[in-house]
């Protein structure tokens, strides 16, 4: 077998099954089987959802994430009918109602794990579009047609790309398969591990990933095309020699879920590692200032755009932006300046720590900056020269192609690709050792929860999925490419303005 | 530049195990005595710290536990689940929600902002201050870097009145007489709480608290002796007994209730003593604003308006929130053009860091908390004491000195709260946050301007 350097690599973007790293998985309900088993594995066999599987002809403690509940138990060619000595009972997970908060529900958690697990959407059981957070994407439905108006458009041909390059410059045009690629999470802030699978993810589906503001490990470097390295306030690790690398530079001025304040990693997990990258000392605290003491003006920002425009004559220049109240002018300000692509970072983004009153109180979500900006855009004609991303809350499928409906050329996530990597959201992100499952940590044991090829196939999964369900939509509106979508409100309903939108999810019966 | 202002915190422990958002529940029976639980699992050590406790009568295990779901996942036999504590969710009521509750402790035990990883995960908006977001300065509006005291921001507010103009004769001397004013160094005045057993010890707790970072504790006249000689800590406020003016002389400032013979009173009271600063109570409701603005007109310094415990109208079924009656008050007072001249206090509902900024931007000088003082001795809004049931966590026993220390932790905690979001809006003033709603973005106007365009009318709200 030849030496397979996966390091290096781009894998491909193909699906292949990834379990869960834990003893057990996390569903809705919860298969017992009592001590009455007598391994007939008569379960293995009825079950089509691989429940039960069974090693050296004994049963194994049963895979009940993938289960599809109480009632397909009891169905007639079922596991709890077909057991000859009743020893499965099967009920709801206790422990399903502790996980989750109002925005990334349990529902969501456990339906994102069941994509990047199989590739595939979770059958009827889940709710895997909206969160439970009464605003924004999760009051907003999409009119459906009855029917697909177009029946010569393939689904496999629907166009899911989008280009990040719109100015005539002779600079680098780079088109994106998907309407989105990874938002900044600095080395440092999470894993190696994590940072690499996320690239190498993005870079499978021929995407990109941003380095977040803790420098440029060398383990990207096989990656650059697939990079985008960012320059925010601390300026940690950014060296011309990073800045060259790149085809994309993104300059971080505010974070949505901190916007107006620097960055925070806490002392715990600046490790050797770390603090070489960023240029700092190990085990002490980074703060990094607000806002850039170089920019005080709409004059200043373009000489900071220029500065990197000079030292990278290719490279696309990206400004990260949160939403104030003048988020259009800001938006327009940076046109002006040279950017090619303006980032907008919802107040309802994520973090790897911010104090819990900027989280939720400072700067508005995303739902509403989003066709301020654009609609200000088209007034000044220049909607077509810029593309226009979103972030700050981006937690599904369908909240991509509501953000983009809403005016966004494309989005970026974040903690989606997390979740994808079995993240609870147990909001500890920055405490003493880091994240207990072995994402967002630079702790040396927790670091080896996670193996890379795992973690990679898990966010390559997850991507696949949200490609068919963008797909799906577009061909349900008789579109044949995601660029049609843009700012089409039109075929988009809020439910606090008109009730009788039915939720018309074609996996499962009307409601 | 005014000495940096700074609120010393020190951790101060519970005195009762915190009741945590869930539980563990793990079944002993079946248990293979593996400890994977213990031993690979737990990264908080959770297993190892877990005692008996004999105030809760029960395991400690769920102070310590932080939600990872680690054991959860990881038990060879399934044997542990997580549960949402059904004891913590019934905490409080919907202003101080179980979520608060746990934060204020939390605060009033580290004197630490809260931060965490991940984005928010609350609702996307809600009724009351949860309706506004407050705004932050990019790029061409400079931030201002308070947290870490690399600039400085003032939190300082007056209490008192002010002349709409300086008088001078024909040689340019001042003609103004000095009005007397009370400074505080954050906005923020304790009032007596709602309910609770205020005993001497938490009275003692309350006045040492405020005297110590420089504010004051609105305290009722015929309550005074639980708060010990604080002149520089306390405020009376005369309910109706009889009253000591030698006494009263001793303090700088005064609270008297609204009556229509308001004016009289604070007559009186300044015959005795010119350079007290007397402020007026009164209700919080939309009926009381023509009130305000007579008081305003006729000369009153210092309005402290109070909304209801859940921040509401008093005694009306649909009464708007303190964030509404405010922005009446304050653009009724600056119609008149007198609004400088008054100081607004804001009381009532105001449960955490973010209320006290957002009451001012809608138009309070300064806010009033009474609750929260009782939350940092760990109160648990129960309001088992209301009904003269026992308090859980033996209210009246707190001992003075340690209660203190955790009010001045939660407000050390709230102090570098108000820096942030004031850094993040550029502000550098507390001064300049009354009324600056043109820095707030309102849930109503932010769904019109958006939603509203492309949808029509909103149903339901």
């Amino acid at each position: 077998m030849a030496y397979k350097n996966i390091w290096s690599e781009v894998p491909p973007a193909a699906v292949a099954n990834a379990v869960s790293r834990f003893k057990r998985g996390m569903g809705k309900y919860a298969v017992v089987i009592s001590d009455a088993c007598n391994d007939c594995l008569k379960c293995v066999a009825v079950c089509p959802e691989g429940v039960f599987r069974a090693r050296g002809g004994k049963l194994v403690p049963p895979f009940d994430h993938l289960c599809l509940g109480v009632q397909c138990s009891r169905k007639s060619d079922r596991c709890v009918r077909n057991c000859p000595v009743h020893a499965i009972s099967v009920g709801l997970n206790p422990s399903a109602e502790a996980l989750g908060d109002k925005r990334w529900t349990a529902d969501l958690l456990m339906s994102t794990w069941y994509m990047s697990e199989t590739g595939k959407l979770p059958k009827h059981d889940l709710e895997y579009r909206v969160g439970a957070s009464g605003g924004g994407f999760d009051k907003l439905r999409f009119l459906f047609p009855k029917r697909p108006p177009r029946s010569d458009l393939d689904p496999d041909q629907i166009d899911t790309s989008i280009s990040l390059n719109r100015r005539a410059d002779r600079r680098v045009k780079i088109d994106i398969p998907l309407p989105l690629y990874g938002g900044g999470m600095s080395f440092g802030s999470i894993s190696q591990i994590t940072m690499l699978s996320r690239v190498r993810a993005f870079a499978a589906w021929g995407s990109l990933t941003c380095t977040g503001e803790g420098g440029y490990p060398e383990s990207l470097y096989p990656f650059d095309d697939h990079v985008i390295t960012q320059v925010a306030t601390g300026l940690f690790g950014v060296k011309e020699e990073t800045v060259q690398r790149v085809k994309v530079v993104e300059f971080k001025y505010a974070q949505g879920a901190k916007p107006g304040l620097g960055g925070h990693l806490l002392g715990d997990k600046v490790t050797p590692a770390v603090a070489r990258i960023r240029e700092t000392v190990a085990g002490s605290s980074l703060f990094s200032p607000f806002p850039f003491h170089s920019v005080y003006s709409v004059e200043d920002h373009r000489k900071h755009i220029d500065w990197i425009k000079t030292i990278n004559p290719m490279a696309l220049v990206s400004v990260k932006v949160s939403t104030p109240t003048d988020v259009d002018m800001v938006a327009v300000g940076s046109y002006h300046a040279g950017a090619h692509i303006i980032h907008l970072d919802g107040s309802y983004g994520g973090t790897g720590a911010a104090p819990d009153v900027a989280k939720k109180n400072i700067a508005m979500p995303i739902e509403y900056a989003i066709p301020k900006v654009h609609a200000f855009l088209l007034e000044e004609g220049i909607r077509n020269e810029v593309t226009l991303i979103a972030s700050g809350g981006i937690r599904t499928a369908y909240d991509v192609a509501k953000a983009i409906a809403l005016g966004a050329d494309g989005v970026v996530t974040g903690t989606s690709e997390l979740v994808a990597l079995e993240c609870v959201r147990c909001h500890n992100c920055e405490r003493g050792r880091g994240c207990a499952r072995g994402i967002a940590t630079t702790d040396q044991e927790l670091v080896g929860l996670m193996d890379l090829e795992w973690g990679t196939q898990r966010i390559i999964n997850m991507l696949h999925c949200w490609r068919d369900q963008l797909r799906e939509i577009l061909y349900r509106f008789g579109l044949d490419s995601i660029r049609r979508l843009v700012g089409r409100t039109d075929l988009l309903a809020h439910l606090d303005y008109n009730a009788n939108v039915p939720d018309d999810d074609i996996r499962r019966p009307p409601e | 530049m005014p000495r940096k202002y700074h609120i010393e915190a020190h951790e101060t422990p519970h005195r009762f195990p915190a009741i945590g958002r869930s539980g563990i529940i793990d079944w002993g029976e079946g248990c293979l005595k593996c400890a994977q639980c213990v031993k690979y699992e737990c990264v908080y050590g959770v297993y190892g710290k877990r005692t008996f406790s004999a105030d809760i009568f029960g395991d400690t295990i769920d102070e310590y536990c932080k939600d990872c779901f680690r054991c959860v996942q990881g038990c060879p036999k399934r044997l542990i689940h997580k549960t949402i504590n059904p004891e913590w969710e019934q905490l409080g009521d919907d202003i101080y929600t179980p979520t608060v509750i746990s934060a204020t402790w939390e605060q009033a035990k580290t004197g630490k902002i809260p931060v965490s990883g991940s984005g928010y995960g609350g609702m996307f908006s809600g009724p009351g201050f949860d309706s506004m977001w407050t705004d932050m300065s990019e790029i061409v509006r400079p931030t201002r870097d308070g947290i870490h005291g690399r600039e400085y921001i003032s939190t300082v507010v007056d209490l008192g009145r002010r002349p709409a103009r300086l008088r001078f004769d024909t040689h340019g001397k001042l003609l103004n007489e000095t009005i007397p004013f009370v400074r505080l160094p954050l906005p923020i005045l304790f009032d007596m709480p709602p309910f609770g057993r205020i005993s001497p010890a938490v009275g003692r707790a309350m006045a040492v608290a405020a005297s110590k970072i420089g504010t004051r504790m609105l305290v009722p006249y015929s309550k005074m002796n639980l708060f010990g000689d604080y002149p520089s800590g306390v405020v009376p406020v005369l309910d109706g007994s009889d009253v000591d003016g030698q006494w009263l002389s001793l303090f700088d400032m005064v609270q008297v209730p609204y009556s229509d013979d308001v004016m009289d009173v604070i007559g009186s009271l300044k015959q005795r003593k010119p350079d007290q600063v007397i402020a007026v109570r009164l209700p919080a409701a939309r009926a009381e604003i023509p009130l305000i603005l007579d008081l305003a007109r006729n000369g009153a310094e210092v309005i402290h308006c109070l909304a209801d415990q859940r921040g509401f109208e008093p005694d009306a079924p649909d009464g708007v929130h303190l964030k509404d009656f405010l922005r009446e008050a304050h653009a009724k007072l600056m119609e008149l053009g007198i609004r400088d001249e008054v100081t607004l206090v804001a009381g009532g509902g105001i449960a955490m860091a973010e209320h006290v900024i957002k009451a001012m931007l809608c138009g309070a000088n300064l806010v009033s908390i009474d609750i929260p003082l009782l939350i940092a001795l760990e109160c648990r809004v129960c309001r088992n004491c209301v009904e003269n049931g026992p308090c859980p966590v033996r209210m009246s026993e707190v001992e003075p000195g340690r209660g203190a220390q955790r009010i001045v932790n939660l407000m050390a905690a709230w102090h570098n709260q108000l820096l942030e979001i004031m850094g993040a809006m550029g502000i550098r003033e507390a001064r300049r946050l009354r009324g600056e709603q043109g820095r707030v973005m309102f849930f109503e106007n932010l769904e019109a301007e958006t939603f509203g365009r492309l949808f029509g009318n909103r149903k339901s709200w």
